[in-house]
Formats: C-alpha cells, structure tokens, sequence
C-alpha cells in the first residue's frame, strides 16, 4: 500500500492523507490488541486456576495430591488417585471401543462406500457430535445402563479370574458404561479427523496399488493405512482429550464413589464428575482441592491435546490440518477442518 | 496367482492370471463386509438414542409444558411439577448473549490471523493459544467465570445469567475462531489483491470484498459453534444458579434446558425424570434445527 519510489518519477501523489489511513491503523491495531487479549486470557486462567488449588497442593504436594488413594471429604483429606484413575479408566475403555469404529467408519466413508450415500452416512456420524453431554448422560443412565446389567453381570461372573473384571456385583452406574458412552461421544471427532487425514491420501498411491492387482482391501491395507497412521493416531489422542474432560455424562454415569473401583463393574469416580458434583456445597480446602482437580484436569488435557496437534500435523505433511500457519494445501483440507473443528470444540 | 497363465491364450486368459485368488477374494469381501457392518454399528447408537427420546420425550410434551415453569415439586402427587419454560426461554436468551459476545470477537481475531497476523510469530501463538481454549473441559471454563466473576467484586458477586452466557462464550470463541479462519483463508488471494490495486484500502478489501464473500461459510461455523453452546451443561453448573422462574432479566439467576434437564435426572421421582426426556427432546430437536440451517447455508457457499 506504500506508494513504491519508482526510479521513473515521484509517485508519493499515490499516497494516502494520514487521515485516510486512520481506519486502516485503528482496524489493524484494534485486530491485533483482540488476538493479543486471547493469549492474556489464557495465562490469566492459568494463575487464577493454580492460586486458588494452592492450598491444597502446598498440604498435600503436587504429587501427594495427584497420586494418593484417600479422597476424604469429612476429614478433609485429598488425595486425587481414585479420580484420576477412574478419568483414565473410562477414556481408555472409550478409546478402545471407539477408535476402531471411528477408523471403520472413515474408511468406509472415503473408500468403500458408494457415492451416493457418502453424504448421509457423514451426516448421520456427524450428528452424533450434536447430541448434548446432558442428553447422552439420560440415555445412558436410564436406557443403555439397565439393558447392559445383565450382560455385564455375565461377563463379569464369567471372567471373574481376571484381574481387571472381578467378580462381585455390577451396579448400573460403571466405569464401564460411562466407558461405553465416552466412545459413542469421541466416535465423530475421531472419524472426522481420520476422514481428513485419509483424503490427503495421493490417488496416485492408491493407483498404483489398484493397479499392481491389489483387492479393495488390500489398497486400503497397503496404501491408505500407512499413509494415515499418525493422523489417526492424532485423531485418537483428540478424542482421548475430549473424553479426558468430558463432564456431565460422566457425572451421571461412574456411579460418585471415590474409592478406586475394584473391577471395570464397579463405581468410580472422575476429575470432572468430582467438580461439578462437589463444587456446589464446597468450602475451604474442600474448594481448593477441587480447584486443583480442575487444573490437573486442565493440564492433563492440554498434554494430550498437544500430542494429539503434534501427530495430526504431522499426518497433514504440509497441509495445514492444525495450527501450522503454512498457507499451502489450504483448500485440499479446509472443508474437513471446519468439519474436524466445529465438531473438536469443547 | 491359481490360474496359471497359458502362453497361447486370448487376452482375456491373460488378464485372469491377475485376478487374486479365491482367498484374496473372500478375504476382501471379509474385509470389507467388517468395516460396513462396524460404521452400521456406529450409527445404532445415533437410532437407539432418538428412537428413546422421541418415545419417552413425545408423552411428557403437552401445552402447559412448554407455557409453565417447573415449580420445584417432586413429593407431591397432586402439586403440578409444572413445565420447562423458563428453562428454553432461559437458554435462547443466554446463548444469545454468548454468540453476541463470541461472533464479533471470534471473527475479529479470525479476520486478524488471516489478513494481518498470517505465519508472524504473534499469529502462531494467538493459534496456539485458541488449541489450548479448544481442549480446555468446559467444566473447567465454569471454574474460571466461578473464580474471576461470581466470588470477586469485579462486576458484583453471585449468581447471574450473564456470567453463565460468559462461560459459552468462552468455549464458543475457539469454535468460532478456527471455523471462521479456516474460510477466511479459502477467500483467493487474487480478490484480495485486484481491490487493492484497485487503490481500496485494506479495511475496505475486509469489509466489502473478503467478508462478504466468506459469509456463508462463516455462518456455518457460528451455528455450529452456538449450537453447541446450547446443549452445554458443566459451565453453567456454578455460573447461573438455576432459578425455577421466568426471568428476562441477565442480572439475576436464570433457568436453563440442560440445567434442567440435568437437576430432574437425578431426581427420584418419574415424572420429573419424564420430563427430563421432554426437556431433552426439546433441546435436541432445537439443535437438530441449528444444525440443519448451517447445512442449508453451507450448501449455499461459493466457498470450498
């Protein structure tokens, strides 16, 4: 926009007044003071968060908060192992379940399927995304929960010499329900993701597979997969990140108790369900204790999601999938990363 | 390869040497049958959960439940539990707010990333910084507007709609950033530079070239993002109060769906759980709407 001194002649007449300029200086700086406030906004989080869950982890540790088995209101001791436990149980059953299916689903959707129904069947895993936590929470606790109680007292009775399924009753209320419910949230973020990932695939790969007289499956096996996995496995910690912090459904469905549960049946607790139970009748270190829940919470998702851009840029090779500020590749990708980020938020 | 290739054969002998075998075949027909039924299976989920809220959610939806405010009863037999009408006029007023307050600033920062931050080290780190925003669990947002503006004096303490709408538009915000940049930067380049050559100056290439063609797009993005606000129950837990009353009023606690629907579940009693699947029904089908009107304008965008 500075008019350029030519060698042939002067051009300053090209010049805007100062006072035409105003509005582009006044918009610019204005801009940039926005951009700006997102950053303060999040160190300012981060103070506020640590000063209030100082108390309880100058009492407990850091450590000692993060790792104890004794989460003892009435005695105002708190030590976070069975929240965090059960935080970890229940995203891990929800990966487990949920990311194969996710990853089924995106293959279907970009390989297999016929082309006319490639945009419903996307729809439809989209609006599960739409779905509210809340509404899942209902469904689970009043529908899938009670269905599942025999089946789960099944298996459990069954495998009981295993470590992991125990034995002894099964409640409605489990870390495996709330596991299973987890996986049906993250399922559409992680196929979005994988979807993404799997459309940067060059034709010419998969060509060449076709081509040397590979079957449909084995493309897939040879020239897809490969190509995509750290996308996928970006694709995966995202959805570990949304599990992670997933709250209300959660609070609804792992059952309140914070002991460590003794089998997948049994009744847990999470980082986020203790907060929002808790948080209301809370006071004095009780409060500050579960501030640190939530700024563990906060951590622990901020690690994953970090891992989680890391891979997911990697996969986009120079696309920007994520926050790389490349310009290249902008349009191949775009329409997937405002599927992937609208249906990411939260 | 089964079929050995003859020599002398047609062509079409020839090309049945590299047909796979039997095996391959069935072990692709296998392959691919699993990742059919498994993306079937995703979607039972999806059927299962409309399918329930439809017939337990259609059966508490009367006149008086959309007219009346619940009353807080649950013992009494013959006290009304009464409707959810603060709660849905609670919550359009509240996600109103947070998109007023989410949409200009979340395009603001978007148009800055795109037209003037771009690849500066500045840029990356406000891109960051909305990643973290992104990932962060929208209990811990609730936390946040709890600790800076419910127990400060900053703008009066206690419970207060606004501070609930403040919370949404803290998780709307990184929602609509990325969705906003991503079509922001889909606007070609060549627009942009024949307005300037053109002589316009930069915030009117913005205004009348780059934003108008990006709108459709944008818009997309923004009702995906409020439409998630709206279902969003943690950060209102501690923020809004939840107040059984109508009431217009930001200042003073409001009712809101997913609170509501929230509270009667863990109710014990029927029919303030039936109408939890009321609410339910209420606040999916307003979001399925949402969702549907970003669809029919995204079909509309010149964009991608």
């Amino acid at each position: 926009m500075e008019a350029a001194s030519l060698p042939n002649g002067d051009r300053s007449f090209l010049e805007r007044s100062p006072l035409a300029r105003l509005p582009d200086r006044a918009l610019k700086y204005g801009l940039t003071t926005l951009a700006a406030l997102i950053l303060i906004l999040i160190v300012y989080f981060f103070i506020r968060l640590a000063g209030q869950a100082g108390p309880a982890f100058s009492k407990f540790g850091v450590f000692g908060f993060a790792f104890e088995n004794n989460w003892n209101v009435s005695l105002d001791h708190f030590g976070a192992l069975p929240l965090v436990v059960g935080t970890l149980v229940t995203s891990i059953i929800a990966l487990i379940i949920g990311v194969p299916i996710a990853v089924a689903t995106a293959l279907y959707i970009t390989e297999l399927c016929p082309r006319r129904i490639r945009t419903p069947v996307t729809i439809l895993i989209e609006l599960l995304a739409a779905v509210p936590s809340v509404v899942y929470g209902l469904w689970g606790i009043f529908f899938l929960a009670p269905k599942l109680l025999p089946a789960e007292q099944w298996v459990a009775d069954r495998l009981s010499f295993l470590p992991l399924f125990g034995g002894g009753s099964v409640t409605i209320p489990n870390y495996f329900v709330c596991g299973l419910v987890l996986a049906i949230m993250i399922l559409p973020i992680v196929s979005a993701i994988a979807r993404e990932v799997m459309a940067t695939v060059p034709g010419d790969h998969k060509e060449a597979a076709l081509g040397l007289g590979a079957t449909r499956w084995e493309m897939v096996r040879i020239a897809v997969i490969p190509y995509c996995r750290s996308g996928i496995v970006g694709g995966a910690m995202l959805g570990l990140g949304r599990a992670i912090g997933e709250t209300i459904a959660v609070t609804i469905l792992i059952g309140d108790t914070p002991t460590l549960g003794h089998h997948l049946f049994g009744q847990g607790y999470s980082l986020a369900a203790v907060v929002a139970n808790e948080f209301g009748e809370a006071t004095g270190l009780h409060r500050s204790a579960l501030f640190a829940a939530g700024l563990v919470l906060f951590v622990l998702t901020l690690l994953v999601n970090g891992v989680a851009r890391y891979f997911v840029t990697r996969a986009g090779r120079g696309t920007r999938v994520s926050s790389s500020g490349g310009n290249s590749g902008r349009r191949a990708v775009g329409r997937g990363d405002t599927a992937a980020s609208s249906t990411a938020g939260v | 390869m089964s079929t050995p290739a003859r020599s002398s054969g047609s062509s079409a002998s020839t090309l049945a040497a590299f047909a796979p075998s039997a095996a391959r075949r069935r072990r692709d027909r296998t392959a691919r049958g699993v990742i059919a039924a498994l993306t079937a299976l995703a979607l039972v989920p999806l059927v299962l959960i409309v399918y329930y809220l439809l017939q337990k959610g259609v059966g508490s939806w009367s006149g008086s439940f959309f007219t009346s405010d619940p009353t807080g009863a649950s013992f009494f037999k013959n006290v009304s539990i009464g409707g959810i009408r603060s709660a849905i006029l609670g919550t359009i007023e509240m996600v109103a707010i947070a998109s007023g307050i989410a949409v200009p600033v979340g395009i603001g920062v978007a148009i800055w990333l795109v037209e003037y931050g771009r690849t500066s080290r500045l840029a990356s780190v406000v891109r960051f910084s909305v990643d973290v925003l992104t990932g962060v669990p929208s209990i811990v947002f609730g936390l946040f507007i709890y600790i800076t503006l419910v127990v400060t004096d900053l703008l009066g303490r206690g419970l207060a709609g606004y501070k609930g709408a403040l919370a949404l538009s803290l998780l709307m915000l990184p929602v609509v950033i990325r969705s906003c940049e991503v079509i922001l930067s889909l606007v070609p380049d060549s627009l942009r530079e024949s307005a300037l050559a053109l002589g316009a100056p930069r915030w009117r290439v913005i205004g009348r070239i780059v934003l108008p063609t990006a709108i459709p797009g944008m818009i997309t993005g923004i009702l995906l993002a409020v439409a998630r606000a709206a279902g969003e129950t943690a950060p209102l837990l501690f923020t809004v109060g939840g107040a059984n009353k109508l009431s217009f009023s930001p200042g003073g606690q409001m009712n809101a769906l997913p609170l509501q629907i929230y509270n009667d579940i863990l109710s014990p009693t029927t029919t303030v759980i039936n109408r939890a699947w009321g609410a339910a029904l209420t606040l999916v089908a307003m979001i399925l709407v949402l969702n549907l009107i970003a669809r029919l304008i995204s079909r509309r965008s010149r964009l991608a």
